[in-house]
């Protein structure tokens, strides 16, 4: 029986995967073939969506951006072999998008069906956790530690660090809390290793567990991916139906499980103090640091939060060992980056290398330029509070450190191209939109600078004392940057000040023609 | 969306008390208030308030910061469209104001008809596929003014 791959990733079905599905079902059946469908995740190919993969003697061969008007001729063309279509994109493994990247937490994402543990097992997956039951919990932090893994979901924090903290710290209980709130525009890594592997955040939640003496776990998901959702919950029985959550974890004696609570639509709940508020029932307001999380967290425990693919990373830690991990990278960024290739740009996917890269080759090697065929005139990094980074800088290498002399930021490796057409004053101004809408209110200079800001830049749109206005806005900037509670507040004036900086004469515009008449 | 039945307090009550034995049960029963009535009707503060034993004025203060969560019923399809960066580098915001324009709607309206809700969302992780929307909870991905007038007539029709 032929298996065919079919995408249930979100990327996938937005560009009408499901409807390739019925005409594939529809057309076997019409021609009497047996076809075995398999649901995987996306390869993150994502250009190439729907791809569609059969499985043959000679590896899985793709078919790119099949539409359901083209299934009939699929089938002439002999597909369920590997038949040759105008379509196909050869072996996808042997395609370069794929062939060059280090893939290490995406190992098995678009490649296993995602809620079948069966097939989890087959591609490697439950070893890290074997490991972590076989080394206790001391040295599963040391292990981690010496990976060099960094928090992926923006500070770039040690994870190892923050565990040894919450083990540390005296309770009656602790916890592990996934933060896959993934709010930022850009990005779609979490929602992608959620929706093609599973398992193994629920197993590196576990190993977490494990090492920090916890027996719960939540995942505070974004009510935004319903889909994955969906995945989460089934892989969430499955793992449960097997033994892999619960009482007695595979037989080690330790127990723990997971639960999964939906977002409600707030972008400043991604940060972490927000986040347990919500989780706890409350008001997403921010809490002040000290006590951190790891001390006084979920309830008042220690508490690890971390992001899906801080946590998706450490059985591939485990298994391979924090050498292994560390191995990869630059400076003080080690291992490897989901990065993820977003806006205007021809090849935009999720493309998995270690720290390193120069922006330039990011951009414009590996993800082609931008889709319009216009010139690249900004690449915005690390969300909406990461700044704007111009083609003069695309020289500077992808790690924390070398981001952070620019005034930039890789976050959550994300990366937005936008091309030559985009007016940078419109960006600033919705920078600051964006934080006036998501502040959680609790501090004056993010609440209500933001607001401050809009109406500052609206006055610079207008033409009204632009050089004075322009001020006002880097004092705005500056006052939100050192007044601020938390990173909304902190960072939002990131993208203004870039803008700024980079591209002035989008902010006089309004001044230019008056002054050539 | 898909059948809200209308308010009633005893469901209401069934529905908190399914959750009760959750740490931090509010979220998971405003979602599933909001899943069984379509929105989170001002009746059921006081009744939660009561039953996880915290004062009405936190209770609508929960119910109100979360943009979510609805204060009166949506129309019978709702369109999410996305506005934030990476999609307008794909030129969301004009194609989003033209189709409003079009459909006589501002950002959050209801058509009169009752037929659409359409309301602003901030990144679905549809970046590499900008613009991106959520249609009744389905993804689609290069949305444009075509794909979004035969939504509104598709939603007039069922
Ligand atoms: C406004 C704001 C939004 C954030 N959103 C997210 C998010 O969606 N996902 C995430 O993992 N971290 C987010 N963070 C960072 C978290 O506060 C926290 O640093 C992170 O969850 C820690 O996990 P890590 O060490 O694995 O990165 C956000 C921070 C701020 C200030
Ligand atoms: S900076 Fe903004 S979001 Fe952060 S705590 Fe202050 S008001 Fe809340
Ligand atoms: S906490 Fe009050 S101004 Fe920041
Ligand atoms: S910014 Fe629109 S889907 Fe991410």
């Amino acid at each position: 029986m032929t298996k065919i791959y079919v995408p249930r990733d979100m990327a996938a079905l937005a560009v009408g995967a499901k409807r390739v599905l019925a005409a594939i079902e529809k057309e076997a059946s019409a021609r009497g073939e047996t076809i075995q469908i398999i649901r995987n995740g996306s390869r993150g190919l994502l250009w190439l969506e729907p791809l569609v993969e059969v499985e043959t003697p000679e590896g899985r061969i793709g078919y790119g951006n099949v539409k359901p008007s083209d299934v009939p001729s699929l089938f002439d063309a002999g597909f369920l072999k590997g038949g040759a279509h105008p379509l196909s994109i050869g072996k996808v493994e042997d395609h370069p998008y794929w062939a060059k990247q280090t893939r290490v937490t995406f190992e098995r994402v678009g490649i296993i069906d995602p809620v079948n543990l069966d097939d989890y097992v087959a591609h490697g997956g439950g070893q890290g956790l074997a490991k972590a039951f076989e080394i206790g919990p001391a040295k599963v932090i040391e292990e981690v530690t010496k990976s060099g893994l960094r928090g992926r979901g923006g500070a770039g924090f040690p994870a190892g660090i923050k565990w040894k903290t919450v083990a540390d710290a005296p309770a009656d209980r602790r916890y592990v809390v996934t933060n896959a709130d993934e709010g930022d525009s850009g990005t779609f890594a979490d929602r992608m290793v959620m929706e093609g592997d599973p398992f193994v955040l629920i197993e590196g939640m576990t190993i977490c567990g494990y090492a920090i003496g916890a027996s719960k776990g939540f995942i505070y998901l974004r009510a935004e991916y319903p889909q994955c959702a969906e995945v989460l919950t089934e892989a969430l029985e499955a793992a449960r139906k097997a033994g892999w959550l619960g009482e007695n974890v595979r037989g080690s004696g330790f127990a723990f499980d997971i639960e999964l609570r939906i977002g409600a639509g707030a972008y400043v709940c991604g940060e972490e103090t927000s986040l347990l508020e919500s989780l706890e029932g409350h008001r997403g307001i921010v809490r002040a640091k000290p006590p951190l999380p790891a001390h006084v967290g979920f309830m008042g425990r220690p508490t690890v939060v971390n992001n899906v693919l801080t946590l998706a990373t450490a059985p591939a830690i485990l298994a391979k060992g924090g050498e292994f991990y560390a191995s990869f990278g630059v400076g003080r960024s080690r291992g490897t980056m989901p990065l993820q290739i977003a806006g205007n740009v021809k090849y935009g996917g999720l493309y998995e290398t270690p720290f390193g890269l120069t922006l330039g080759e990011i951009v414009n090697d590996i993800g082609g330029g931008t889709l319009t065929g216009r010139p690249v005139r900004a690449v915005q990094c690390g969300g909406p509070l990461g700044a704007y980074v111009p083609p003069s800088l695309f020289d500077t290498p992808f790690d924390y450190e070398a981001f952070q002399k620019h005034d930039s930021l890789i976050g959550h490796g994300g990366l937005v191209v936008f091309d030559d057409t985009v007016d940078m004053m419109q960006m600033a101004r919705f920078g600051m939109e964006f934080c006036a809408i998501e502040s959680c209110g609790k501090c004056t200079p993010c609440r209500i600078g933001s607001t401050r800001g809009v109406e500052t830049i609206d006055k610079i749109v207008e033409g009204v004392d632009v050089e004075a206005n322009i001020e006002l806005l880097s004092d705005l900037c500056n006052t939100m940057k050192f007044g601020s509670l938390c990173a909304l507040g902190g960072f939002a004036p990131y993208p203004v000040e870039s803008a700024l900086r980079h591209y002035p004469e989008d902010f006089r515009k309004a001044t230019l023609p008056a002054a050539a008449e | 969306m898909s059948g809200a039945v209308p308010w009633n307090e005893a469901r209401a009550q069934e529905i908190i008390d399914a959750h009760l034995g959750l740490e931090g049960p509010a979220l998971p029963i405003l979602h599933a208030i909001q899943e069984e009535f379509g929105y989170v009707p001002e009746a059921v503060v006081p009744q939660m308030a009561q039953s996880l034993n915290i004062s009405r004025a936190e209770m609508h203060g929960v119910v109100t910061f979360y943009h979510d969560f609805r204060h009166a019923p949506a129309g019978r399809h709702v369109l999410k469209l996305c506005r934030a960066e990476s999609c307008q580098s794909m030129g969301s915001e004009k194609i989003a104001k033209d189709f409003l324009e079009r459909i006589k709607l501002e950002w959050g309206g209801t058509a009169n008809d009752g037929s659409l809700t359409v309301e602003a969302v901030y990144c679905l992780g549809l970046c590499a596929h900008s613009p991106g929307a959520l249609y009744d909870g389905e993804p689609i991905g290069r949305v444009d003014g075509e794909i979004l007038d035969e939504l509104a007539s598709e939603a007039q029709k069922s």
